[in-house]
């Protein structure tokens, strides 16, 4: 993916609501997590100082980052992995294919691992010979889809069953036209345990690395990254710095965490401690920064390293929910996405600030408590300030700021608004200038405004 | 900033990569120690962590939930009984136990050599070491068990752990954890599941298609 290509937001999402019925039911699936994850957070009383802890732990992290880096590499090294630093995705890509190719290896399975999309790794072995084959069902229906994931938890949350059906059926033959949910998993099933049987190398991501004892947790719900680095001999992890916990009891606050955020579970099925390779067998950990190092030193936006992609800022976002997750081109789309894309390339991803209503809502269900509608706010600011503002949005911000400094004129302007508008012919309203008027009526002008009302309020007392 | 869009161009030659990584992990760290913010306490881990009146019970009725079975039996000989009433177990080609007392099981884990030869395993009756209560999961680890797999690949798993062996949560669950050599160990909570086709949720993705752990006294 070159950033030439990537298209602005509110274009993306125009596509994706021209079907309504889709993009309600989109709506709908998320906001059935959302409600899991509230119920399950429910029940545990402690759940705000749980989050509370966690945003403590991160944040003593990050101070102590580099030193805390060295810890695990030293840790892990005893245990018998290898440790590779990577500073850009060409660095991480050609570290794996490697570490492949040492082995003369041409299969991988591979464990759901944003880290590895953020790197576009597949495409990248793909074109060096080496076949990879993505074990978490949601992210393989969308490899084979040929598409990238749209939620960082649920991949495939975009997809109908009947897509699934006609996908299947091309691919693993199964029934045209099935669509039950358990006779297509089966399938997928047979299939991906073939693959687990005959892979060379498990490629998995990684959820939390334990500086102190130099292992790490990876979790799923399906056990695929177990199945992928328990029958090979090699295993390759793959992490972003910023993936560090300095203690192995500081899982106890994390784990509690993660699985009720971010699907309403108690924990995931399966959260595998790996410290170092199995017998007779290879481990090689890959630390990459991309970027990861500079947000550090933003006083506004290093928090956004807190997070622990649990999703839950995106299953409750109203604009992701009806936007969908490819609206936002990047690797991590949602309100976390929105903060770290223009992070990396601020002028491709200026669009993402504004894919807000400010509502506040991600930052009350962050399970490690990342300002992200703060964050979303300072990053209007500064997109502005750098002049990345496409010329409408600048002219209209500076007069409607004209206009707020000046009560005289606001007044004036509010009173020709409310008496004009329901005069102006259907056409003058709505119309590609007026992104307020697409999808809704505008509703009905007030007789009069709030100071006029308040101000007769005054004078019956 | 950097941009993250460098993988285009075919890499140069993947054998330098290992030469290349002294030189990233020093300008990581230089990066990140330029960039360290003020310093920050760590948090200690006590807290009102919650507790159960009866942990048993509430580990029964959370794994329950979470599509797994809870039996409790008085002995570990009790259990025998038990299997012959499970389906899956009676129905079984292929066993598979590492408690001794439970048995006769056909398949032999310390004759096996290649893990890979697990894969038609269709009941695995293995050991846990404990239980959390808040989250029905049970921490099970590679010791004494020779290939780890056996966990994830067999059709349908039982553990075994001691009732009195459950705890209330994470936090006392981590008091008992510690890894100072190389292994393996992992909470598993339920069977194998998904819910990526329209968040309907299916039992039995790759993994295990059921979980039945075995309280015993």
């Amino acid at each position: 993916m070159t950033t030439t290509k990537v298209r602005k937001h509110p274009v993306n999402a125009a596509v994706f609501v021209a079907d309504n019925d889709r993009a309600h039911w989109h709506d709908q699936a998320l906001w059935f997590v959302r409600s899991k994850r509230d119920k399950m957070a429910a029940t545990l009383p402690e759940w705000e100082e749980l989050r509370q802890r966690a945003s403590e732990i991160k944040l003593h992290t990050l101070s102590r980052l580099a030193d805390l880096l060295e810890e695990f590499e030293r840790n892990a090294t005893k245990l018998g992995a290898t440790v590779h630093w990577a500073r850009t995705p060409a660095e991480h890509n050609g570290i794996v294919l490697s570490i492949i190719k040492k082995h003369n290896a041409t299969k991988v399975v591979k464990s759901k691992s944003m880290l590895t999309e953020e790197c576009h790794l597949n495409p990248f072995l793909e074109r060096n010979g080496v076949t990879v084959t993505d074990t978490d069902l949601g992210e393989w229906i969308v490899q084979l889809l040929e598409e990238p994931p749209s939620h960082i938890v649920m991949p495939a949350i975009h997809i109908k069953r009947e897509e699934v059906g006609d996908l299947f059926h091309k691919h693993l033959g199964t029934d045209a036209g099935a669509t039950d949910p358990p006779y297509l998993v089966n399938a997928a099933r047979k299939r991906l345990r073939e693959e687990f049987l005959g892979a060379e190398i498990g490629l998995t991501g990684v959820n939390f690395a334990i500086a102190e004892t130099g292992g790490f947790v990876v979790c799923t719900n399906e056990g695929n990254a177990d199945l992928g680095v328990s029958l090979p001999k090699v295993h390759i992890a793959c992490m972003g710095i910023e993936k560090m916990i300095p203690r192995l009891k500081d899982l106890s606050i994390f784990l509690r965490l993660l699985g009720r955020s971010a699907t309403g579970q108690p924990i995931t099925t399966y959260s595998s401690h790996f410290h170092g390779p199995m017998p007779g067998g290879e481990m090689h950990i890959i630390l990459v920064d991309n970027g990861r190092s500079d947000i550090l030193g933003s006083e506004e936006f290093r928090r956004s390293l807190h997070c622990i992609r649990c999703g839950a800022c995106m299953n409750t976002c109203p604009v992701y929910r009806r936007s969908g997750g490819h609206s936002y081109q990047t690797t991590v789309p949602g309100p976390i996405g929105s903060i770290l894309a223009p992070s990396r390339d601020a002028k491709t991803y200026s669009t993402l600030p504004y894919a807000c209503s400010l509502c506040g809502s991600c930052s009350d269900v962050c399970p490690v408590k990342i300002d992200l509608h703060t964050q979303l706010l300072s990053w209007r600011k500064e997109i502005a300030h750098r002049k990345l503002l496409p010329w409408s949005k600048r002219m209209s911000m500076t007069l409607a700021g004209m206009m707020f400094q000046r009560t005289w004129l606001f007044t004036i302007i509010g009173r020709w608004g409310r008496w004009l508008l329901p005069k102006l012919p259907r056409f003058m309203v709505y119309n590609r200038f007026n992104d307020w008027g697409k999808q809704r009526e505008l509703p009905p002008m007030p007789k009069r405004s709030f100071r006029e009302m308040y101000a007769e309020r005054k004078r019956d007392r | 900033m950097r941009n993250g869009n460098a993988t285009d161009s075919p890499i140069h030659q993947h054998g330098s990569c290992f030469e290349m990584t002294p030189m990233s992990r020093e300008t990581i760290l230089r990066s990140i120690r330029q960039h360290l913010p003020q310093s920050s306490p760590l948090p200690d881990l006590t807290g009102p962590w919650i507790r159960y009146p009866d942990p048993i019970a509430q580990f029964a009725s959370v794994l329950e939930m979470i599509g797994g079975t809870c039996i409790r039996v008085p002995t570990v000989a009790d259990i025998a009984a038990q299997l012959e009433r499970i389906p899956a177990y009676a129905s079984a080609t292929k066993t598979l136990s590492l408690i001794p007392e439970i048995g006769p099981t056909n398949v032999a884990m310390d004759s096996i050599d290649d893990p890979h030869q697990l894969d038609d395993i269709d009941f695995a009756i293995l050991p846990g070491h404990f239980g959390v209560a808040e989250n029905a999961a049970v921490w099970v680890t590679d010791t004494g068990v020779k290939h780890r797999v056996v966990y994830f690949l067999c059709q349908h798993l039982a553990l075994v752990i001691p009732a009195d062996q459950i705890v209330h949560n994470l936090a006392e669950a981590y008091e008992r954890i510690e890894f100072r050599d190389p292994h393996f160990g992992a909470f598993i909570a339920g069977p194998s599941k998904t819910a990526d086709i329209e968040q309907s949720l299916v039992i039995g993705a790759h993994g295990p298609r059921s979980m039945t752990v075995f309280l015993v006294g």
